[in-house]
């Protein structure tokens, strides 16, 4: 494929990996976090470890929308579901979710709810045109990436009158986890998490630009590298990030400038303005509850707004004891210290958020890399 | 008495008419649907015979081989083929990689109430031409009606038998460490098909369905002398799912070369779109072998020699691991396991 395949190239992966290798010191230790579940999944699925040096190690961060969500949150669409009688739709993963009481999306609709799978916000607002007998609801989760479609549906319900249309906004906002990681006494404070520097994300910055990372390299004196999903992008990024930290240098540099510029898309930036506000706090799972870290839709557009149409109330609800979810998506643990991990937690049968979306760094190690935990 | 039945009851309306309850009341509208469709196309001496069931030849020497599938596809039409093509090369691939020569196969059908006749006519016609160019008669049948909304248009269920000479029985216990494994052509064409037009993605060309009986393939790569240790169609689950299954069975591990797999262009580019890995996309016309490495070559020859296995390749190696995982070395160079699907990538592909 064309303007792919020339990033996955596995001869340019060799010479990167040798330059790695050359310029990493071997006297240190290299730690940096993807953020992104999509450089996540690229460096299991390609193997990109595989091709770095033993002390250069990665740290999956807390960017895979599906695995943030906390169980609180799947249980309200699910009640809309299974109570209202709504038609809900939401993207793929969010099916899986484990929720309260053994239940998922999944597991809901065999129930007899009305859950759709949706590629695009789009398509769920077709979707309450063509039955304007049903209440559709679309459940709206991700970073700043799938928040600009969600102000585009909700835009397009209002020019079309749809009164049988609402959106469950779950939008939360990348700067604040962030903070969060680089706030919490792990990094902060007993530095059980060593953290060298940051690959920024791919997608969410081409919406928001590389600005809001420039406040991280100084506040923190963390570099950070905004990279393509691709692999090449990745390892290219690492690259960036050893010679930042051998230069004594914390900056934002941008890897992924084919797509990316300081500023962002600033036409998508201004229809979120629009359409959505800030919530004064928000809870996600392993981050807690994080104030200003959330969305939900505005004054204007209140009436497509499904918590205040169906009432819903927000009630947090504990994850499984045993899940690690919490501590992986912190940096702080793996997903192989985790003692459900491929024991009863599974992709087919997931505890915890990180096991359900490829991108989580449990399902990404137990379908590409578990083979390393035996060898 | 024919002369009057004739005049006195009107022929099928196919061209307008819609299946009926009375369809499938096993009275004379019924009799009529099975007369003037499907055995008008399907038409074979055993199925004249018009009893309960089919009386058929003795086989001689081997064994019996049987295979039954039930065919759920949406949408009906695809292309590449439909759900009554799709329903005999479904089964009669089945049939074939266990070793087997197709011989006879059996359909019944579940319609839906109001769905509509000229439809099911295209049905019964493809499944008929698939059968024909196979070689393999529809012998014996069955028609159900279930009530409008119960059903979804037409569930199409097969059975095939086939016979299997002595000692040249197939299974997925026989892979060894040291084999290699071939693929016989692209990955994912089926799933593909199927996807572009459930989400209407508009592709200059459009993704064709691999639909076909493999059984000729299966015959030219046994003419070639070369023994074989495992045949399979990697179909719902795709290529991982299959491989992961014969690791299972033959208690091996595998290691595969991702540069190695044949991909159609506008596939690769379809599964990127969607988010989808081609190891994991249904194919129906596709074959995994393995055998020992010398044979490897030989075998490889017999497929690209046939039309179904022009762009066939070897694309890994089998090894011993007592966890029994598919590893794959990526294009980039790095390791990772080829896991089984986990939850469900397609529904209703076929």
């Amino acid at each position: 494929m064309k303007y792919i395949d020339e990033f996955r190239d596995g001869e340019v992966a060799q010479k990167l990996a040798v330059a790695i290798r050359r310029e990493a010191r071997a006297d240190r230790r290299y730690h940096f976090m993807e953020f992104c579940g999509g450089h996540t999944h690229a460096i299991s699925r390609y193997g990109v470890s595989d091709l770095l040096p033993d002390n250069v190690k990665m740290i999956h961060g807390p960017g895979c929308p599906v695995c943030v969500l906390p169980i609180g949150r799947v249980d309200q669409a699910i009640r809309l579901a299974l109570e209202q009688g709504v038609t809900l739709c939401t993207y793929g993963d969010c099916l899986r979710v484990p929720a309260s009481d053994g239940l998922s999306l999944l597991k809901a609709k065999a129930r007899g709810a009305d859950v759709r799978m949706v590629y695009s916000s789009a398509d769920a607002v077709v979707l309450a045109q063509k039955n304007p007998d049903k209440q559709v609801v679309f459940f709206a989760i991700g970073f700043e990436t799938t928040t600009p479609p969600t102000a585009v549906a909700i835009k397009q319900a209002a020019v079309l009158g749809l009164s049988n249309f609402s959106v469950l906004c779950c939008h939360v906002l990348t700067p604040s986890a962030i903070s969060s990681i680089l706030e919490s006494p792990e990094v902060r404070q007993w530095g059980t998490v060593q953290l060298d520097g940051f690959i920024g994300p791919a997608h969410v910055s081409t919406i928001i630009g590389s600005r809001p990372y420039e406040f991280f390299a100084e506040e923190y004196r963390k570099p950070v590298v905004i990279a393509g999903f691709e692999p090449l992008d990745v390892m290219q990024a690492i690259r960036m990030l050893i010679r930042q930290v051998n230069e004594g240098r914390a900056e934002v540099e941008n890897e992924f400038s084919r797509a990316v510029d300081r500023n962002g898309n600033l036409k998508a930036q201004r229809l979120v303005g629009e359409v959505f506000e800030m919530r004064k706090h928000f809870e996600w799972r392993g981050l807690n509850v994080l104030p200003y870290s959330a969305l939900r839709i505005s004054r204007q557009f209140a009436e497509f707004d499904a918590e205040k149409r169906f009432n819903l109330n927000y009630q947090p609800v504990p994850d499984h004891k045993a899940c690690e979810c919490g501590a992986i998506l912190r940096g702080v643990k793996r997903p192989q210290d985790c003692k459900l991990f491929g024991t009863v937690c599974t992709p087919e049968n997931p505890i915890g958020s990180c096991m359900v979306s490829s991108e989580g760094a449990c399902a990404a190690h137990y379908t590409y890399g578990r083979y390393k935990d035996v060898a | 008495m024919t002369e009057i039945r004739k005049n006195y009851i009107r022929p099928l309306d196919i061209k307008h008419g819609q299946v009926e309850m009375a369809h499938g009341a096993g009275g004379r509208a019924m009799a009529q649907l099975i007369d003037e469709l499907f055995a008008n196309y399907l038409g074979n001496e055993f199925l004249a015979q018009g009893d309960d069931g089919a009386l058929l030849p003795g086989i001689g020497e081997g064994r019996l081989v049987i295979a039954t599938d039930a065919h759920v596809v949406s949408p009906l039409f695809f292309p590449g083929g439909d759900i009554g093509s799709l329903s005999v090369h479904g089964t009669l691939n089945d049939v074939a990689v266990m070793g087997a020569t197709p011989l006879w196969l059996s359909a019944a059908f579940i319609l839906e109430e109001g769905f509509k006749l000229a439809d099911l006519a295209l049905i019964v016609q493809s499944m008929a031409n698939a059968a024909k160019a196979a070689g393999v008669p529809v012998v014996t049948g069955d028609t159900k009606v279930v009530e409008r909304g119960k059903g979804d248009g037409v569930f199409i269920m097969t059975t095939g038998v086939g016979v299997v000479a002595p000692g040249m029985e197939l299974s997925g216990r026989g892979a060894r460490p040291g084999d290699a494994i071939l693929l016989s052509g692209t990955l994912g064409d089926h799933g593909m098909a199927i996807m572009a037009v459930r989400e209407s993605l508009g592709f200059e060309s459009p993704i064709v369905s691999d639909s076909a009986a493999l059984h000729g393939l299966i015959a030219a790569m046994r003419a070639s002398g070369a023994e074989l240790h495992v045949l399979r169609d990697p179909t719902r689950g795709g290529l991982a799912t299959t491989l992961n299954e014969i690791a299972q069975q033959s208690g091996v591990g595998m290691m595969l070369q991702e540069k190695a797999l044949p991909v159609n262009p506008a596939v690769a580019a379809a599964c990127e779109f969607l988010g989808l890995d081609p190891l994991y996309v249904a194919n129906e016309g596709k074959l995994v072998a393995i055998c020992a490495e010398n044979d490897a070559e030989i075998i490889l020859a017999a497929m690209r020699a046939h039309p179904l296995g022009t762009q066939a390749a070897i694309i890994g190696r089998v090894h011993a691991d007592p966890h029994h995982f598919v590893q794959m070395t990526t294009g980039f160079g790095g390791k990772r396991i080829v896991d089984w699907l986990s939850g469900e990538q397609l529904p209703r592909i076929c």
